[in-house]
């Protein structure tokens, strides 16, 4: 095999198992949000190994519930986001397991910079401390979030390291550390 | 008052009986509460977390959790080195079971370009991963008991662990970070007689639980201290995505190796330890059985190796021989090229996981052709645990918020990456 | 002390015995964040000794400690932590870098991580690998005694310019500021 190779070879294991499943539930949702899907994109048709949804932002949450009450999808694998460079900038994943029968879907959806998204903490609330790291590395807001704030840097930290336009080696050096603010614990994470 | 009333009620109701007084409200200092930095730099704090606790007396009435203290950019890291260079960071992720974070790694990106790795080779790594399981299984156990005052038997599993180090340093040379798989199989073949040491391991090992099993699981003081403490129920599990022995403690019945198995985990026969309660308890019993079922696997894929190639014989990922490296000029650019470029891997996106000792780990690789990857996405179960500890010890005293750290096994290399 | 400051036999016989004292005895506090932090404690484990080396009482208080083994990578957010802690340890106090990450940021040249300790507080012995194996630290700790033997650590040094600068104060972790008031010249 080699870099020529067709895409319809990669990706195997998922596309037996599921292909059947995933087919009917796209067609379910397509059917009940028809204007919110702008696109799905199969295996086997593009290079991925299992269906993505790209989903309009406002209707994010509804798609989300849906697929984890109707559908089965109950366990929130990854929540990340992506730099595309284009416009719209950024595409938010988010990996989706079903315990029932192990299969997993990916539902991603396109952010401008400066736009805000809708939190998912609403349906899992392991969604929030990866919804803090996207801020920290993207710069990606979320509305209604419970504590929105940087995690992983410094909280002086200027700029948002995992964009394409933020150098590998960006130091910043701070003098000092100030002492931890007191309103911190009221408005904590539980 | 109210929350320590509930929490009494569901300490008592648990089975080891668990001593607690209740708070009076009308005592000295009203209602005057403490806030308490248990600080990065703490011996109970595995590796450099922080948590910041306001107290009610010795309870915890809310908390809020801090990291960032090891982020080493990993992410980005893996946009700016080639596939192959990338090895080399995977394995200070889980950096107590640095081979299963190399497995995993291999496997996503042999996904990414559709290579199929030789059945030598896929049988030592799965000796591999088990070796690393039991490891981390075995360094997670020991130092939850080490923080709640059982030295020794924190020894009895270190020897056990030093023991797999020299099996480990026999096939690959380091100790704890191996870089031992390459894209599409191994670095090198594991020397001779090593299955034969290996199981020789495998059957102290087994000695060595057992007595580990009686140190601490019939332990009045150890029920004491574990049972009740900080339990986590199903539906709680999966509002916070847990995963492996964590979940499993409470009742969660799914393993990556048996629902969705990759390499040749359905060809060896194993048992999946399910529990109920969910309490630091129940999640050393789940990772004390879970060595065994693992020293079972590592016996039967011993016995199942064959010789064989151990790297695929892809042009595109496998550098060549030396001989014809240093005699023929086609071998010498390939692999210049391979070394100074990198291979390219063609467009595409994947989510490859693998049922790491603390959970589901992932490798989410976005590519759009060319030697780096456009987005390099660690799924560390470290995080959503370390989540979960917050609502967790809400009520318990502090000492009980060890005890439940200890038992979720974070570690700071996957969660900060 | 002769007359012109120097020492005598006395008393030089009394340092060595000093330091053949501190040189046997040294309270490690492991400073552990990453992966150098379990190597670590593979050789404070049963298997490579350290207690043999008079290293056994680990203290996890830098006020009770002299020797702060950093083990493990060291970001920005962890130096102001790692200064803090470095301050407040007693005079003499030694510091002993383990692993490729603390010694100069190892594999990892990005923004998070300082390249080096050196870069925030003074080191005495650095143990290369990545990580050192525990031979490799037990011979870092061989040479941190050799040194303090011969009186060649930085705490020792200091202890002796401030006490030719009439400044040591048995009690004091830190005099910066005061050197530069004594008028004090480098050469």
């Amino acid at each position: 095999m080699d870099i020529n190779t067709p895409v319809t070879e990669l990706y195997g294991s998922y596309f037996d198992k599921y292909s059947e499943i995933w087919k009917n539930q796209i067609n379910t949702i397509q059917s009940k949000f028809s204007g919110a899907i702008e696109e799905v994109r199969f295996p086997r048709e593009y290079p991925t190994d299992m269906p993505i949804l790209y989903v309009k932002k406002e209707s994010l949450i509804a798609v989300l519930e849906e697929l984890k009450i109707a559908m089965g999808y109950n366990f929130l694998s990854d929540l990340t986001a992506t730099d595309e460079e284009i416009s719209p900038r950024f595409e938010m994943v988010y990996h989706l397991l079903s315990h029932e029968n192990m299969a997993r879907i990916r539902v991603k959806t396109r952010v401008n910079e400066g736009e805000d998204v809708p939190t998912a903490t609403v349906l899992w609330m392991a969604a929030n401390w990866p919804e803090r790291e996207v801020y920290d590395m993207f710069g990606i807001k979320f509305s209604g979030h419970p504590h929105m704030r940087r995690i992983l840097m410094d909280e002086r930290w200027v700029g948002h390291p995992l964009r394409k336009d933020y150098p590998l080696r960006g130091y910043q050096l701070f003098p000092d550390t100030p002492a931890p603010k007191a309103d911190l614990l009221e408005k904590s994470d539980r | 008052m109210n929350k320590n009333s509930s929490a009494i009620e569901k300490h008592l109701g648990s089975l080891g009986q668990h001593y607690s007084v209740e708070h009076d409200p009308d005592d000295l200092w009203g209602d005057s509460r403490l806030i308490v930095n248990i600080g990065p730099t703490h011996p109970a704090m595995h590796g450099a977390l922080r948590m910041v606790a306001k107290l009610n007396g010795e309870t915890i009435e809310q908390s809020y959790c801090e990291f960032g203290f090891t982020h080493r950019a990993k992410e980005k890291l893996g946009e700016n080195r080639t596939y192959h260079q990338f090895i080399v960071y995977t394995d200070r992720l889980n950096y107590c079971s640095a081979l299963m974070n190399n497995v995993t790694y291999a496997m996503a990106v042999e996904r990414l370009m559709g290579i199929s790795v030789p059945e030598r080779a896929t049988w030592i790594r799965m000796i591999a991963c088990e070796l690393a399981r039991v490891t981390d299984h075995l360094i997670c156990v020991g130092i939850n008991a080490v923080d709640l005052g059982a030295f020794s038997f924190f020894l009895y599993g270190f020897h056990q662990r030093e023991d797999a180090y020299t099996l480990i340093e026999k096939l690959c040379g380091a100790r704890l970070t191996t870089s031992y798989t390459r894209i599409g199989g191994l670095m090198n073949d594991a020397p001779t007689g090593w299955e034969d040491e290996v199981k020789d391991w495998v059957k102290k090992t087994r000695k060595i639980i057992d007595e580990m099993d009686s140190l601490l699981t019939g332990n009045k003081i150890w029920l004491q201290r574990t049972v009740g403490i900080s339990a986590f129920s199903k539906e709680d599990c999966l509002k916070y995505s847990y995963s492996g022995p964590v979940a499993r403690a409470a009742g969660i019945d799914v393993d990556l190796r048996r629902d969705d198995p990759m390499m040749f985990y359905n060809q060896v026969e194993f048992d999946v330890p399910v529990a109920r309660n969910g309490d630091v308890f129940d999640r050393y019993l789940v990772r004390m059985e879970e060595i065994r079922q693992s020293l079972n696997i590592i016996q039967q894929c011993c016995e199942r190796l064959k010789p064989g190639p151990i790297w695929a014989d892809d042009k595109r990922t496998r550098i060549p021989e030396k001989a014809l490296v240093h005699n023929t000029m086609e071998g010498l650019i390939h692999h210049f090229k391979f070394f100074m470029g990198g291979f390219e891997v063609p467009e595409g996106e994947a989510y490859t996981q693998m049922e790491a000792a603390n959970g589901e780990l992932a490798f989410y690789i976005v590519s759009k052709g060319g030697p780096k990857a456009h987005r390099m996405r660690i799924r560390g179960p470290s995080l959503y645990h370390f989540q979960g500890l917050s609502p967790m010890v809400k009520g318990e005293k502090i000492a009980d918020m060890v005890a439940a750290l200890g038992s979720i096994n974070v570690i700071a290399g996957e969660l900060d990456r | 002390m002769s007359k012109d400051g120097s020492a005598v036999f006395f008393t030089t016989k009394l340092d060595d015995f000093v330091s053949w004292g501190r040189k046997h005895s040294l309270w490690p506090y492991p400073f552990g964040t990453s992966c150098c932090g379990i190597e670590m404690m593979a050789t404070l484990c049963s298997d490579y000794d350290m207690a043999r080396f008079g290293a056994e009482a680990v203290r996890f208080s830098p006020k009770q400690a002299d020797m702060m083994i950093v083990a493990g990578i060291v970001n920005t957010k962890m130096a102001p932590i790692l200064r803090t802690v470095y301050e407040q340890m007693a005079e003499p106090k030694w510091v002993m870098s383990m692993g490729a990450c603390a010694s100069s940021g190892g594999i990892f040249n990005v923004y998070s991580v300082t390249q080096g300790i050196d870069t925030i507080i003074p080191v005495d012995v650095y143990v290369p690998g990545c990580p050192p194996s525990p031979e490799g630290v037990l011979h870092g700790l061989m040479s941190l005694q050799d040194m303090i033997q011969k009186g060649e650590t930085r705490a020792q040094r200091r202890e002796q310019a401030l006490k030719r600068l009439n400044l040591f104060h048995p009690f004091k972790t830190s005099t910066a500021g005061e050197i530069k008031d004594a008028g004090y010249k480098a050469e």
